[in-house]
């Protein structure tokens, strides 16, 4: 669906977040502070950010004790590496607001 | 390169519409309206005219291909280096238009070019592929 899509896209637009997600694929799960020691922006900065990550099903968490452990859901990319499927959204879109449009153009 | 990979690909949408092929036309060929559902664009239904689609994320390069009136309309669409062609086609029905989108021209191999093109970060997609393919084989 193109929501996904959408959502995929604006979840990796921002730099900081994307280089998270690289890392997490990179290396396998990693905790919090382990993220936050190689991303050059605070601790809650990182959170926010695996907030959105996990929101976008990009990333899942485990707790172990008083450790959160992230990794990589890389499956969720799975919509964006299919060329038909995200062009066969946009059209669908379309073509929509063109019926919206048609019922407009009646008045 | 193999055949899979030399394969067009195609994307179909179709949908009826409670509106003559007429009306439908005179959406998908002026560009006041054109704005209203798909993007800006300089659009005229004249054969070879050479136009540009204009959208928030960045433009499409186009070219008229075909013209027939209140039935058919293909255009190349040209966008993050790569070319397709979209057609549609306007068929009268019982509840008003058939209306479909037919978009065709990618080959699967340039798949990977298309995504590396729109984020820029081509090599961790391949990467990702890698990833993905050991999952799988590995499941």
């Amino acid at each position: 669906m193109p929501t996904a899509q959408d959502m995929l896209f604006r979840t990796l637009a921002d730099p900081t977040r994307r280089a998270i997600f690289e890392r997490l694929c990179r290396m396998g799960g990693q905790t919090v502070a382990a993220l936050t020691a190689e991303a050059g922006v605070s601790q809650p900065a990182v959170s926010k950010h695996l907030g959105v990550l996990k929101r976008a099903g990009l990333v899942r968490d485990r707790h172990q004790g008083r450790q959160t452990h992230y990794s990589a859901e890389v499956k969720a990319l799975r919509p964006l590496l299919d060329w038909t499927s995200e062009m066969a959204g946009f059209w669908a879109k379309r073509i929509d607001m063109l019926e919206d449009l048609l019922k407009r153009m009646d008045q | 390169m193999t055949e899979a990979a030399a394969e067009l690909r195609t994307v179909i949408v179709e949908r009826e519409i409670g509106y003559p092929p007429e009306k439908i036309w005179r959406a998908l060929t002026q560009p006041h309206l054109l704005q209203e559902w798909l993007m800006q664009s300089d659009f005229a239904p004249e054969p070879d005219r050479e136009f540009t689609f204009r959208g928030d994320w960045g433009s499409v390069q186009c070219r008229v291909v075909e013209v027939e009136p209140y039935r058919s309309l293909s255009y190349t669409w040209g966008a993050m280096g790569l070319e397709s062609v979209v057609t549609w086609t306007l068929a009268p029905s019982p509840k008003g238009t058939h209306l479909r989108m037919e978009q065709t021209g990618f080959r699967a191999d340039q798949q990977q070019a298309y995504q590396g093109a729109k984020f820029g970060w081509k090599r961790m997609i391949e990467k990702l592929e890698q990833v993905m393919a050991d999952e799988e084989s590995a499941a």
